[in-house]
């Protein structure tokens, strides 16, 4: 039922918005083909925008992934883990989460094809990709689209809610799927 | 602070990748992610330019106005430094709520167009303002409602029950969004950091 409800949401809200809003501005006698394409052209220059900040960010992140110094520091951070409950096949997991969100998918892809989406490792993995945002990304984009280059105390507050999360990720599965 | 953080993120990379022998690696990963990012930016252009164009249309006929006016008084408690009928704070419900949605490609450009509307009010400095800090707190750590893509992943591995993750999932990043929402407040009232230089 809920899963149902769900999917018709999901499926539902993009195409609905794309009409509910033309007829909205129709009756409103808004010029809506034109206050589209008006509103459209912002798009590019926004999007051209943020490639500098997205690909300075991007690199570092890279490297740091690819160079395998993710996995010196999930060792370095699983006994401090392990005490609060966290398996230590999840670490990476928290780890990418504020870095990539197409990294955080993969790793909890191949978490639940190895240990079933139902297992404990599968549910948590679950819960913490849902949790949170990827806090690099969303800086990079955002302040990248406006030229600000300091970001001040943002990543000490989204970094924070990222360990929030997975803290409270840990608590809640242990809590419901133990 | 970010350059702290890129600089090791490079740097502890790099000295892994040289101490296990495997330098190569560094370059294929920094020239692969350089490339990786512009294509994000150029698939981003059709999306965003979708969007903006439709906000547009709900912006003339006073839609994002209405919604604003109906959340004015939450709005102007997290935003103090915003004029309460500004446009910023209709794009930045727009945005939240896209995130709550979980319509991911529709958040991104309405995040953005609050971010240009506060940057209007931040008279062009390249220092982020409070109330960019606070959006940015509230965006990272926002509640989805429908985590779409948590769910197909589940069901595609046959999941008995694919949707049972959606209330931890509430739980665990409401309190995320507290933590977040609190600290931003302390830093504001408190820290160095939260004050124009």
């Amino acid at each position: 039922m809920l899963l149902y409800m769900l999917t018709l949401i999901s499926k539902w809200a993009i195409p609905l918005l794309l009409l509910v809003v033309p007829i909205y501005g129709y009756i409103k006698k808004v010029p809506i083909y034109e206050a589209f394409v008006e509103g459209a052209e912002e798009g590019f220059t926004t999007a051209v925008k943020i490639i500098p900040f997205l690909v300075g960010m991007l690199v570092a992140i890279s490297v740091f992934r690819a160079s395998g110094a993710m996995e010196y520091l999930t060792q370095i951070l699983n006994p401090l883990t392990s005490r609060i409950g966290a398996p230590s096949e999840v670490l990476p997991l928290a780890i990418m989460r504020p870095l990539s969100g197409s990294g955080v998918l993969g790793l909890s892809t191949e978490l639940m094809r190895i240990y079933g989406p139902d297992s404990f490792i599968g549910r948590l993995s679950s819960v913490m990709q849902g949790t949170t945002d990827t806090t690099f990304f969303v800086l990079t984009v955002y302040f990248g689209a406006v030229g600000i280059k300091k970001y001040r105390y943002s990543i000490v507050t989204g970094l924070t809610a990222d360990i929030t999360g997975f803290i409270a990720s840990l608590y809640i599965c242990n809590l419901l799927f133990r | 602070m970010l350059n702290l953080i890129w600089l090791i993120l490079l740097a502890s990379g790099i000295i892994v990748a040289a101490l296990n022998g495997n330098i190569e690696i560094v370059t294929e990963a920094a020239l692969g992610a350089a490339k990786g990012a512009v294509e994000i930016c150029f698939d981003l252009i059709g999306i965003m330019a979708l969007w903006l164009g439709i906000m547009k249309i709900a912006e003339q006929g006073g839609l994002v106005r209405s919604i604003a006016r109906l959340l004015k008084p939450l709005m102007v408690k997290l935003f103090p430094s915003v004029p309460p009928d500004h446009s910023a704070m209709g794009a930045i419900i727009l945005n939240l709520s896209a995130n709550m949605l979980g319509l991911g490609n529709a958040a991104t450009p309405f995040g953005m167009k609050a971010m240009q509307e506060l940057q209007e009010l931040n008279v062009g400095s390249e220092e982020a303002s409070e109330a960019m800090c606070t959006f940015l707190a509230l965006n990272t750590s926002c509640i989805t409602l429908i985590p779409a893509t948590i769910i197909g992943v589940r069901l595609s591995f046959e999941s008995s029950n694919p949707t049972e993750i959606v209330g931890p999932c509430i739980f665990a990043t409401g309190i995320a969004m507290i933590i977040a929402i609190s600290l931003d407040y302390w830093f504001r009232s408190h820290s160095r950091w939260g004050r124009k230089r």
